[in-house]
């Protein structure tokens, strides 16, 4: 496991998101009501709406495009209508004294994923 | 005899003496070093000594008697100068001491935040006796005390203090008190509890000094804000005491690092207790402790033992308030909540489970199943088969679920359930149990939802928690999924039972979730800052992204930014200055809006604060056209240029659009200003839309031009330009005040009548009311967001990080 220092849990709002920038496109951090953090890809998988720009609520993120809403633990689109399917992929992250760190290797495989 | 030297008589090290002196006591001739001028005493009393519950003698756990029946040379008093490994000799300020083994048992030393006056007398922190002895006499003149720090130490203080007659003031960083032990909710109903018992409490609040001359007289919060204090409390947080190990060679972490046997680097020499580091874990809580202290025993004795890292629930009595929390209910992935509120008796229980097995719990209020639930984490009990029942605990195993009527079965007999009519739960029970057992006899009788019927549904609510199953409930709409109650009900809610915080709502209201949804929440955070302008500020995480950011997103993620030109009136710098955005910021489509004004299209979202500070340079502010707020005022030449026109239509359109920009309202607001009933500004299809004639203003109300055409229905007609700005402002204040989130002025005035809005515009004393509401809440919200952004939350637009250049290699 390489853990990579992306910064302060304080940079990011309660409830809310920032994104950081990688070569295979940008990837959201999550903040919730509580201090937790979780990454995720920052495109939505219906029309590529940029989630890192949702609303946060409980351990789940709406898209602000279209409203679709992805649990934050498993990535799995919930709520969708028969026949639609969606899934964003999550990466592991962890706080550590109030430093996010996330993991380098399985950010690195998104381009073989 | 081997030698033994102990540094330190706390509560581990007091444990330690215990077990090794019953268990042979002629093991070691025992020397005990100690700061304080006494022994050992229960640390987790101070609170009730603090109080005057008890005193110092009943908190005593080791007296003199004690340690001479052992054998156990005291050295109170004493300061360490330091430690010698070489010769294995401790160095106190009388004389040195030999030892065969030593245990460092130096404690926690609270910390003290670096701001200026931290010194000034008058300024306390809260650890040991002699500090709890100077809050007691400090307490004796009465006067104000601000306590620094929301934790568990410092709400004790804080309670103690209160008790014995101060004026007390918590002030903490966080969000929530205890953060550390309590989710959000939790923290809300703690904060309740403790302001009922008349203690106050600042949250996200930032201590910058402690300022006095010669002794502390007031804290100066961030915001410039001062607190008088004739005592300060500190009390953030405490860290390992690690000097002495330091200072003697010893490996040191954030604590003395020690191993299972509770071994330093120097294996003569042990450490327990709050100065230790085992395995990345410090330890606070007393049962990991006495486990310390146990093993260091037996590890004196030669014998085998090992200390394992527990899970530990805390079970808490804050000044009278039940709390508990255990297990991990903050971190993890996988997870799901079950959450329970009972707004009436102020309880609060979320269980956090993963995959079949619960890993965590927060419990307000009822704690009494605190460990049956710790139980189950403890043992990792599988739980699938009584989840459905699992939050109501051991006893309840098959039972009902929750009355989702409990909120408005809560409510007092004086909750004001309709407000055009001032009338209150009680009457409407009486006016039930006298024979008026539907909506129409209820109106009839007592007016109740009988003027905008905005109270309706929380009517008929009462109607079937008081008659039961006589009364049939026809369907009402709830917000969402999150609660059983209508934006109406929810709304009037919000004014009657004073709910001036989200987590007030969500604990209230009964909220099943645990902060709402994207659905819930931003009408929420509209209604609380609608209704309670100064006491809750908007939250830009409870808005769509275009509020948040204060641009409107397109389909590929990238901005449009638009600046206001007021009544669509412009001057060749500004357009300077917008071209000139343009280039600079490679602004693919430049485009005229229908409401007269100009859209930049195609900014990326980090070049956002840049822009604007460039526009704000030019003078111009945001133009708000992305918000559930006023937009635009579209006017016409008028009498300026026009040969028709009869009033100054675009001075009245840029004085309408200085006094109301800014605000937030239900959904947008446009507005129309023609000077002559030619209409050339399109006012009849605004939300409000003036037509000028030569006696005066026509003035006309719910126009729409969207998904639904709708014409704009005449309000009324008024003589004077200031009259017309008037009675615009109460109608927008009126809308702010009673719209249900989403609903267009149209929508709404469908829903009350238009018969209403004109009684209550006429009406010059609502109308007086209104205009002065609105005042109150644009002294905070007329300001230009751009500007505030640019300059203070800059960073936000940007990257959090950018790992281009490494991670992916």
């Amino acid at each position: 496991m390489s853990w990579i220092d992306i910064g302060h849990i304080d940079d990011i709002p309660l409830r809310g998101a920032r994104k950081i920038k990688t070569s295979h496109g940008c990837v959201a951090l999550f903040r919730t009501g509580v201090d937790e953090v979780f990454a995720a890809s920052d495109a939505c998988p219906h029309k590529g709406g940029p989630l890192s720009e949702g609303i946060v609520h409980g351990q789940s993120i709406t898209c602000p495009l279209h409203n679709w809403v992805f649990d934050l633990n498993t990535g799995q689109a919930k709520d969708l209508a028969p026949g639609e399917e969606g899934h964003i992929a999550t990466y592991p992250v962890r706080l550590d004294e109030g430093r996010i760190l996330i993991e380098g290797a399985k950010l690195a495989s998104r381009s073989a994923a | 005899m081997k030698k033994l030297v102990v540094i330190g008589a706390g509560m581990a090290s007091g444990r330690v003496l215990e077990h090794l002196t019953d268990a042979d006591p002629d093991a070691y001739e025992i020397t005990l070093f100690n700061a304080e001028t006494r022994g050992n005493y229960n640390r987790i009393m101070l609170s009730p000594v603090l109080s005057g519950e008890k005193t110092y003698a009943e908190i005593v756990t080791h007296d003199s008697d004690w340690y001479a029946a052992r054998n156990v040379d005291c050295r109170f008093g004493e300061q360490i100068v330091g430690i010698d490994r070489e010769t294995k000799t401790v160095m106190g300020e009388h004389g040195p001491v030999p030892y065969d083994k030593l245990i460092i048992a130096t404690g926690s030393a609270p910390f003290i935040i670096p701001v200026p006056g931290k010194d000034l007398p008058g300024v306390i922190s809260y650890r040991d006796l002699d500090d709890t002895n100077a809050m007691i006499e400090a307490s004796a003149k009465g006067g104000n005390a601000v306590v620094i720090g929301g934790g568990l130490l410092g709400l004790e203080a804080a309670a103690g203090l209160a008790l014995r007659g101060m004026s007390v003031t918590v002030v903490h960083l966080n969000g929530h008190l205890m953060e550390r032990q309590l989710d959000e909710a939790a923290g809300y109903l703690l904060r309740k509890d403790l302001e009922a018992k008349g203690i106050s409490v600042r949250t996200q609040a930032t201590t910058r000094a402690i300022i006095g001359d010669g002794r502390a007289e007031a804290v100066l919060l961030e915001g410039d804000e001062t607190l008088p204090a004739d005592l300060v409390v500190m009390a953030v947080g405490i860290r390992p005491e690690t000097r002495l190990a330091t200072d003697a060679g010893l490996e040191v972490a954030r604590g003395i690092e020690v191993n299972a046997q509770m071994q330093t680097s120097d294996s003569d020499i042990y450490a327990v207790g709050e100065c230790v580091e085992f395995d990345g874990n410090l330890f606070g809580l007393v049962a990991p402790l006495y486990d310390q202290a146990k093993v260091l025993a037996h590890a004196l004795l030669d014998e085998a033992d090992a200390f394992v890292v527990k899970d530990v629930a805390t079970k808490l009595k804050v000044t009278g308030c039940d709390l508990f929390s255990a297990g991990d209910f903050a971190e993890g992935e996988g997870r799901e909540d079950i959450v329970f509120r009972d707004p009436a008796r102020g309880i609060y229980k979320r269980l956090v489970i993963e995959g079949d097995k619960l890993v965590g719990a927060v419990m307000y209020g009822d704690t009494a199943d605190g460990t049956w639930f710790f139980g189950l984490i403890k043992d990792e009990t599988e739980i699938d088969d009584m989840r459905e029942t699992l939050i109501f605990g051991p006893a309840f195993q098959g039972g009902d679920t929750a009355d989702p009527l409990s909120a408005v079965a809560a409510l007092p007999r004086d909750a004001e359930v309709c407000g055009c009519n001032g009338i209150c739960k009680g009457t409407i029970t009486d006016a039930i149990a006298n024979g008026a057992t539907d909506l129409a006899a209820i109106r009839a009788t007592t007016k109740a939802s009988a003027s905008c019927g905005t109270c309706t549904g929380l009517v008929e609510q009462v109607l079937q928690v008081t008659l039961g199953d006589e009364f049939v409930l026809p369907t009402a709409q709830p917000v969402c999924g999150c609660c059983d109650l209508t934006h109406e009900d929810v709304r009037r809610l919000i004014k009657s039972q004073e709910l001036k915080s989200q987590e007030a709502v969500w604990q209230e209201l009964g909220w099943k979730t645990r902060n709402g949804c994207h659905v819930c929440r931003p009408a929420i955070n509209f209604y609380l800052l609608a209704d309670w302008p100064v006491e809750y500020r908007d939250d830009p995480q409870s808005r769509f992204v275009n509020e948040r950011k204060h641009a409107n997103i397109q389909k590929d993620g990238t901005f449009s930014v638009v600046p206001r030109m007021w009544g669509g009136i412009t001057n060749p710098d500004e357009l300077r200055a917008i071209a000139d955005a343009a280039d600079k910021y490679n602004v693919p489509t430049v485009k005229v809006t229908g409401g007269q004004r100009i859209d930049l299209l195609g900014v990326k979202g980090e070049d956002l604060p840049a822009i604007w500070a460039d526009l704000n340079k030019a003078g111009m502010v945001s133009g708000h056209a992305y918000s559930k707020g006023l937009r635009t005022v579209k006017t016409c030449v008028g009498t300026d240029h026009c040969r028709f026109g009869t009033q100054d239509s675009t001075g009245l359109g840029i004085k309408l659009e200085q006094v109301l920009w800014g605000s937030w309202t239900p959904h947008k607001v446009k507005l129309g200003v023609s000077g002559c009933p030619r209409n050339c500004a399109e006012s009849t299809c605004k939300d409000v839309g003036i037509i000028c004639v030569d006696s005066g203003y026509q003035i006309g109300v719910a126009g729409a031009a969207g998904m639904d055409l709708m014409e704009t229905q005449r309000l009324c007609d008024v003589a004077t330009e200031q009259e017309a700005i008037d009675v615009t402002v109460a109608f927008v204040q009126l809308y702010r005040e009673n719209a249900k989130y989403l609903d267009r002025t149209y929508k709404w005035v469908a829903k009350v009548g238009l018969d209403w809005v004109q009684e209550r515009i006429a009406d010059p004393a609502e109308r007086a009311r209104l205009i002065a509401a609105f005042e109150l809440s644009q002294s905070i919200y007329r300001k230009d967001p751009w500007a505030e952004h640019a300059q203070t939350q800059a960073a936000q637009y940007q990257p959090l990080a950018d790992l281009t250049l490494e991670a992916a290699e």
